[in-house]
């Protein structure tokens, strides 16, 4: 949330321009990106910056496809590169596949997401389908609620990927066209701080003919469930260290926006509404009109998607009578949107037994209002007092198109 | 909060004109938000633009839906536009043309105001450009921001002789509204 101390460093840009002038605060040495919708103003002025001499001893890759944008990367990490791209929707599926290769071969590249709906029908607005579909990726999938948030990110989860314990690739995911789009007022990063918090990248690991080694090869059964084991615990290492860069980011900066979670008026919540990007900024105006009438609803941010923060959300709910989680995407076959059905699961095997109802909305940019957020609350409120009537559901769908 | 509507037509510059708002808006101490109307664009197509002012941060991410001022840069689009949809009952909408408030067909209980931008620009900028003319009469017309952070803003977005003489339009435009406020 934006912070009044700052007003005086901000200035009004583009969240694209914010976070392309984070990326290259960070350094990268490659940047790769193909640059046809869906694309954003991210890369753009990123190749405006290099063209301008303004990135020290980076090269930018203007490539034929998302696929070749991704493998680009990856060969460039291989070097020890610190690497950098942002796409979007159907750009991001292309990568599908090089995004497992980047992941198991541990190189900690990093993308910008500017999260929207993906094909068919043709929709370029914003919803979390594209990256929620990347879940099973092995990236670490990081969600912000603004163009500030969006930016300061950045140097944060280079931080996270590239410890040498970790070493995993990580998204940043934006909202598309509502945070890539918007002009609002930002702290746009200082080099000098950056330089402070973020050291440069020096992986253990790297392609180098002096020190010959090799980087995905074959792996029989006798190898590769081990493989999978070490990355399952490079996430878990990941937990307590995107925590403590918040913090550290912080101690710089002077700004946070939360570890894997944060709350928002949640300490005496009996309500809590849960969710994940921009859409978490209509939610707190809502909370307040309802706080200004003595209820007690909140507010629990989930910043971290991947790696999940299972015991950050079960401490953060426990004492709510109800939580209802709000999706921007489906998992279509289980009527539940991805952050619905996770955060059910990890209750499971908790003590926490509370009535938990879930709606996936926002689809394909459908707008979300205020009357729609006192809706939920509203549903969730009669949850917590008869029970769950319906479990999961569409919201604001339009009856008369069906 | 203060919630404006920009209707224009596509290559009017709606956007821009949303976005140096926002600038001229922050300038003035308050916090600001811009943002178009997420569409396909097509120059010529009727399109629009919302900027939000605040004395607060501005959290919220919904499109506007009523707002206090409305900013319509091309008379034509009331045939096919509602352009005051929503619009609050005192709120007010700027519309150039030549025409006055009281030959438009704008179905309002909101006060409807007129300023002749495309007059203003082609004699000061040589050229029809009257989305930047329109923020000039927006501040003459509202008193939501100062006519000089807003000849500031476009300065800065277009330096040189270009924002020098939309400087003086803005400028035109405000005194030109300002005394019929």
């Amino acid at each position: 949330m934006i912070n009044p101390a700052y007003k005086d460093k901000m200035v009004v840009v583009e969240g694209s321009y914010a976070v392309a002038h984070s990326a290259k605060t960070c350094h990268p040495n490659v940047i790769s990106a193909y640059p046809i919708t869906p694309q954003t103003h991210i890369v753009e002025n990123l190749a405006q910056f290099i063209a301008d001499g303004e990135i020290p001893n980076c090269e930018y890759l203007n490539v034929e496809s998302e696929f070749s944008a991704i493998s680009s990367l990856i060969g460039a990490a291989a070097v020890g590169a610190r690497t950098y791209s942002a796409t979007t929707s159907q750009g991001l599926l292309l990568m599908h596949e090089a995004l497992f290769n980047a992941s198991g071969m541990r190189f900690p590249i990093i993308m910008t997401i500017a999260n929207r709906a993906v094909s068919a029908p043709i929709n370029i607005w914003n919803d979390h389908q594209d990256s929620i579909s990347q879940r099973d990726t092995g990236w670490i999938q990081l969600y912000v609620e603004d163009v500030q948030e969006a930016s300061d990110t950045l140097p944060q989860i280079y931080k996270i990927a590239e410890d040498n314990e970790i070493m995993l690739p990580g998204m940043v995911c934006m909202d598309g066209f509502i945070l890539s789009h918007v002009y609002e007022p930002v702290v746009l990063l200082e080099q000098n701080l950056v330089d402070n918090f973020l050291p440069s990248f020096h992986p253990e690991n790297m392609l180098d003919p002096e020190d010959p080694k090799t980087f995905g090869a074959f792996a029989t059964p006798d190898t590769y469930e081990e493989f999978r084991y070490l990355q399952e615990q490079a996430m878990q290492k990941a937990l307590p260290k995107i925590e403590a860069v918040a913090k550290e980011f912080e101690e710089v900066f002077g700004r946070f926006h939360g570890g894997l979670v944060d709350g928002y008026m949640i300490e005496d919540a009996e309500i809590v509404i849960m969710s994940m990007g921009s859409v978490l900024g209509t939610v707190k105006d809502v909370v307040d009109q309802y706080r200004a009438k003595g209820e007690k609803i909140g507010v629990l941010k989930v910043r971290s998607f991947r790696p999940f923060p299972k015991e950050q959300i079960i401490e953060s709910i426990q004492n709510a009578h109800a939580v209802v989680v709000l999706d921007k995407n489906i998992s279509i076959g289980t009527n539940e949107g991805a952050l619905f059905s996770e955060t059910k699961s990890c209750l499971y095997n908790s003590k926490v037994r509370i009535p938990l109802v879930g709606y996936t909305l926002g689809h394909g940019g459908r707008d979300i209002r205020i009357e729609s957020i006192v809706k939920v609350i509203e549903g969730t409120k009669a949850a917590a007092k008869a029970g769950i009537m319906v479990e999961s559901q569409f919201l604001d769908l339009k009856e008369e198109l069906l | 909060m203060k919630e404006i509507r920009i209707h224009g037509r596509g290559g009017q510059g709606s956007v821009t004109a949303a976005e140096l708002l926002s600038v001229a808006a922050f300038k003035d101490g308050k916090f600001s938000q811009a943002f178009p109307a997420f569409g396909v664009e097509r120059r010529g197509a009727p399109v629009q633009a919302f900027t939000r002012i605040s004395n607060n941060p501005i959290r919220l991410r919904s499109q506007i839906y009523t707002p206090d001022y409305v900013i319509v840069q091309d008379a034509t689009l009331l045939e096919t536009v509602d352009v005051a949809n929503g619009i609050k009952d005192d709120g007010v909408i700027i519309v150039n043309t030549t025409e006055k408030p009281e030959s438009l067909k704008i179905n309002t209980t909101a006060t409807v105001m007129t300023a002749d931008a495309t007059k203003v620009a082609m004699d000061i900028i040589g050229r029809p450009i009257v989305n930047t003319v329109l923020l000039g009469a927006f501040a003459g017309a509202t008193d939501e921001i100062k006519v000089g952070s807003i000849q500031h803003a476009i300065k800065a977005r277009f330096p040189g002789k270009i924002g020098e003489k939309n400087a003086d339009a803005i400028l035109k435009a405000y005194e030109l509204i300002r005394v019929r406020v």
